[in-house]
């Protein structure tokens, strides 16, 4: 069998693979902007206004099933083409891979696995909560995320669990961000080092970002 | 210089091979690679042993015949090199050096160390044809190209298909190899007349024959010997998209989106 499951080309699978992980990029970024709500002082009053918003507008209400065939396209390409890339090398090496190569691109579907398996709890703490597929904790309304967040980092285990899920996900976002780039074909001799240059700079602010949360939630409050 | 070889020896294609342990002794630290291996078959004959089978063609880096995967890298520990031009002196005396063959699903081992690269040739025969006048030498400006297209275009034409680059690589991807041959033919105006079935035809044939797909790891081209940049594989990326969006409904090349 050639590399044409479901009739799309790689490259066409990959363009789409890429598209979908940079959208999934711009959400963690608003995904982000909310969670910081939780910092501020107030007894989760910002916050709510945050998930107020995210939970009536109309349009982010759509957006919500974007995102979920966006994690859902990512996630199915991804897997394919990683079973396609393990069929194409039979028999493997004795000595294996002693070329040079970026790190972290060689653990993509390891460090996305990870976030796979992170997303599951994600989704049963929170949004199968919300949808009422999960029961809240005893007291908690259903839509009181920050009640929710609260009790969760009030969990050691969890808090460091979490920290830890944050920094794989940096793993995953320093190869993903420019790889995406060079899979649309946008290559330059100029603008490429900006790209990987930002890459690099999200990929540690974000995940500090999350990871800031637990780590204030333990050591400050 | 003495060496301990561990090489992979297989009668052929549908044998089951292993790896042997060798010695090889008096070995020149300014031979090549492929005369070390010249060395340790006459040793091998002489105690009326089967050879170790492996390509080889020009010996001066040109013809992208020879190959092995010598310690983990294709064309051994040196940078921009083939294993004909890999120097003895990169070793130490008395090392132990492990030598495969490309392992690829679309380079079948044939016999030792020797893999059918036919492949590469059937993607180059899917590029097909360019369109140029025959008849009397044409002037040599008469087609204005840029310096800098020429120049790329000359260097990913430096491509010896060798097939370093699916060796290298995690997923066995060939995109290096198809990328470098779109590309020289992509930046020059005597390529453009076929650019968009041209890609989309070779990138079809690359994913009938099994090569894995590109997950921009960079190790191809950190190991080929040519140093034929990923940027290629960009403009690939960019040409495909183009010639897949901008073509008619009517498909006239084989495969799909
Ligand atoms: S791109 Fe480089 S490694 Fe790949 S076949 Fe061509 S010369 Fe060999
Ligand atoms: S034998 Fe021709 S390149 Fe090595």
């Amino acid at each position: 069998m050639g590399n044409k499951l479901f009739f799309y080309s790689s490259i066409t699978k990959k363009i789409v693979m890429a598209l979908a992980g940079l959208f999934l990029i711009s959400f963690l970024v608003v995904h982000l902007g909310i969670n910081l709500l939780l910092l501020s002082d107030d007894g989760g009053a910002a916050f709510m206004v945050g998930v107020e918003f995210m939970t009536t507008n109309p349009l982010v209400k759509i957006m919500e099933y974007v995102l979920l065939g966006g994690f859902a396209i990512h996630i199915l390409i991804g897997v394919i083409i990683q079973i396609q890339n393990w069929m194409a090398r039979p028999v493997r090496y004795k000595v294996e891979g002693y070329s040079h190569l970026s790190f972290f691109s060689k653990y993509m579907i390891h460090t996305g696995a990870i976030i796979f398996i992170f997303l599951c709890i994600h989704f049963t703490n929170f949004y199968f909560v919300k949808l009422g597929i999960v029961s809240p904790p005893e007291g908690v309304g259903k839509e009181d995320f920050y009640q929710m967040a609260t009790l969760l980092f009030a969990d050691r285990f969890y808090a460091i669990l979490y920290i830890v899920l944050m920094i794989f996900l940096g793993f995953h976002l320093h190869h993903a961000f420019q790889s995406a780039f060079q899979t649309l074909g946008l290559n330059h001799t100029k603008y490429t080092p900006f790209i990987k240059t930002v890459g690099t700079i999200y990929s540690i602010l974000v995940p500090l970002g999350f990871a800031s949360i637990p780590l204030v939630f333990i050591f400050i409050r | 210089m003495d060496f301990t070889l561990k090489i992979w020896r297989q009668k052929n294609a549908k044998a089951k091979g292993k790896f042997v342990t060798y010695k090889v002794t008096g070995i020149s630290e300014s031979s090549s690679f492929l005369e070390m291996l010249d060395v340790f078959n006459d040793q091998l004959v002489t105690k009326g042993e089967d050879p170790v089978v492996f390509d080889h063609d020009c010996r001066e880096g040109i013809c992208g015949t020879c190959s092995l995967y010598i310690n983990g890298r294709p064309h051994g520990p040196d940078d921009a090199v083939t294993t004909c031009q890999l120097h003895m002196r990169k070793f130490k005396d008395g090392d132990t050096i492990v030598i495969e063959p490309w392992r690829s699903k679309a380079f079948p081992v044939i016999r030792d160390l020797m893999v059918d690269r036919q492949a590469f040739d059937k993607i180059i025969q899917a590029g097909g044809f360019i369109s140029v006048n025959t008849g009397g030498i044409p002037d040599a400006n008469a087609i204005l190209i840029p310096k800098a297209d020429a120049d790329s275009s000359m260097d990913a034409a430096a491509c010896i298909g060798c097939g370093a680059c699916v060796a290298a690589c995690k997923n066995a991807s060939a995109m290096l190899f198809v990328a470098a041959k779109v590309s020289h033919l992509a930046l020059l105006p005597q390529g453009k007349a076929e650019a968009s079935r041209r890609v989309q035809a070779m990138v079809a044939k690359m994913d009938e024959l099994g090569f894995g797909s590109c997950t921009n790891t960079g190790a191809c081209e950190a190991e080929c010997p040519k140093q034929i940049s990923i940027d290629n594989i960009a403009r690939m990326n960019r040409e495909f998209l183009g010639a897949k969006m901008g073509s008619q409904k009517k498909k006239v090349v084989a495969g799909g989106f």
